[in-house]
């Protein structure tokens, strides 16, 4: 399978990262490069084979229902390029 | 006078406990050093004067009781410190004040440690030479014929700090081989513990189910030291283990009589250059000379683990990246609508290798081709950690070298993601596995460059690891050939 200049426009819209003409030849490139590597992988059957998302054999533990006051709004704000009063400033989303 | 700066952790916390040196001249002594080591670029953010008032005050305290008292520490650049600047060497995050202290380095500072600044790393922890960076490129302390190598990555900072002394020791972040490899590439102690030894709170996300913070060492004591302070179950952390620990470093010891050690055929890779080899074959020798029973054994998915980590990683990635969105990390860069702003910031904000990165991630997990490879990544992932599981029915430990090469020059690797990608050939079995691994400092090749081998461990078994490295270490008598010759 190889990725072409319509994939990874496809991509990158998905990933929200904007591309110009010339990272797009560059990415074309490596990531060609780096799929055929991966597919080394198609060389293993693995019809019988289990996925594993984790090696960690730890069950979910519940923490205490308890209600801890953490009021850090304006430490968490000052981190935003811009804000009003205690919200994030994003551009227009709705006309 | 003794040079403070030349002590191990171990050293300097017995001077201020014993009253051999306050914690104000232990910090003062680094102070001078990182003040005269700018050219190898190792902080992205230094605390200095916040250190000396921190050292002056502990030195008023009436107990100087604590594990790691006045212990000068300056820590990646991925650990999230109140307060203080936290970038993960990343454009993206060049202005981020986190709210909240990690986990791991809350330990270090609850036991006294002194943070004295922030270490430049790969961004976002991806990289094995430092050079993604958005701060600049770390210079290797070892030197080749007078020109400048890479100190490894991505904990390069980290690992170039503690060679050439400027922190008493670190903790960096191994997510395919991060604290090894580097720690190979400057001739000091790195261990990545058992997948969840560590919590992962507070720490820059790259790949949730691969990272694990770890200490970076002068000596293999100083890391069961800083592993008995930062490990432990944390409920902010839900993989985070809760086992039972007793410290480390009290139960070192150097007799391996009878420890069964395991020697995979298929770590002996084609190309390998001969002095890899033969260090192999001396670190073999050492441990059967030590009392150790040696086998061959075999790691049959090996050859498939940098494939399988090639896509695990990356679309862990993508996924953890997606928050970076130019509203709530200080970063932005106009658009002129919503969908615009986040895809000029993310361009703009993130450098070559990371978008890279989050595209493969983003490809391999997109409808059609998930099952194909990121499902088929999965399953070849449970087959290495199989092999593994197998190969611990007859050995205690694996010994392997920890990376294919000494370190190299600048640019050598950068044309090619896959040549840059083969670094970490030799450790990212253990990030798959989720096992503990080690590389420690043998010797020095006729280059003067330092080499280093590699001992895997049981899951959780970092006792075993600790032990055996230190008998090694106890052999080879390994010293610092660090010249100061960037003062």
């Amino acid at each position: 399978m190889s990725i072409n200049k319509d994939t990874i426009k496809k991509i990158s819209k998905l990933a929200r990262i904007s591309v110009t003409n010339e990272e797009t030849d560059r990415l074309e490139k490596d990531l060609n490069s780096i799929i055929k590597f991966v597919e080394q992988l198609k060389e293993l059957n693995t019809d019988k084979i289990a996925p594993i998302a984790s090696v960690s054999d730890q069950a979910l533990t519940m923490n205490k229902d308890e209600i801890k006051k953490i009021n850090e709004k304006e430490e968490i704000l000052k981190n935003a390029p811009e804000k009003n009063s205690n919200y994030y400033i994003v551009p227009k989303v709705i006309e | 006078m003794t040079d403070l700066t030349k002590l191990t952790l171990v050293e300097s916390v017995k001077h201020v406990k014993e009253k051999k040196c306050s914690a104000e001249e232990l910090v003062d002594a680094y102070v001078k050093r990182i003040e005269k080591s700018d050219k190898l670029n190792c902080f992205n953010t230094k605390d200095l004067e916040n250190a000396v008032s921190k050292a002056k005050k502990i030195d008023t305290n009436k107990k100087l009781d604590k594990a790691l008292v006045g212990a000068p520490i300056a820590v990646k650049d991925l650990f999230c410190t109140k307060g203080l600047k936290t970038t993960a060497s990343s454009k993206i995050l060049s202005n981020f004040i986190p709210t909240y202290e990690s986990t791991v380095t809350e330990k270090l500072w609850n036991e006294d440690a002194i943070l004295i600044g922030k270490l430049n790393s790969d961004e976002f922890a991806m990289g094995s030479s430092n050079e993604t960076s958005s701060f600049g490129n770390v210079l290797n302390p070892y030197r080749l014929n007078n020109e400048n190598l890479v100190p490894g990555g991505s904990s390069g900072g980290c690992a170039s700090a503690v060679a050439a002394d400027l922190t008493s020791a670190t903790v960096g972040t191994d997510t395919g081989g991060s604290i090894r490899q580097p720690a190979a590439f400057t001739g000091i102690v790195g261990l990545k513990p058992t997948y969840g030894r560590c919590s992962r709170w507070g720490i820059v996300a790259f790949a949730s189910s691969l990272d694990q913070a770890g200490p970076m060492t002068k000596d293999v004591k100083d890391a069961a030291l800083m592993l008995d302070v930062i490990s432990g179950y944390d409920e902010k952390d839900s993989t985070s283990a809760n086992k039972p620990k007793s410290s480390f470093l009290n139960s070192i010891k150097s007799n391996i009589k009878g420890l069964k050690v395991g020697v995979p055929k298929e770590y002996r890779v084609d190309n390998m250059p001969k002095e890899v080899d033969d260090l192999w074959q001396e670190g073999i020798k050492i441990l059967k000379d030590n009392g150790a029973i040696i086998k061959d054994i075999s790691l049959p998915h090996t050859k498939y683990a940098l494939p399988t980590y090639y896509i695990i990683a990356p679309a862990e990635a993508s996924s953890n990246l997606a928050r970076y969105d130019g509203v709530r990390y200080g970063f932005r860069a106009e658009g002129k609508d919503l969908t615009e702003m986040y895809e000029n910031t993310r361009s703009k904000g993130f450098g070559a290798e990371v978008k890279r990165r989050i595209m493969i991630g983003t490809y391999v997990l997109s409808s059609g081709y998930y099952d194909a490879y990121y499902l088929k990544a999965q399953k070849v992932r449970n087959l290495i950690k199989v092999d593994f599981d197998n190969a611990y029915k007859d050995v205690d430990v694996i010994l392997t070298p920890t990376t294919p090469t000494p370190a190299f020059k600048f640019g050598e690797n950068t044309d090619d993601p896959i040549a840059m990608y083969l670094n970490d050939i030799f450790t990212v079995t253990a990030n798959l596995a989720g096992l503990p691994a080690i590389s420690l400092p043998i010797k020095y090749n006729k280059d003067g460059l330092p080499l280093a081998l590699q001992l895997f461990g049981k899951s959780f078994d970092e006792q075993t690891l600790l032990n055996t490295a230190y008998s090694i270490e106890q052999q080879v008598n390994f010293k610092s050939q660090v010249k100061d010759w960037w003062m």
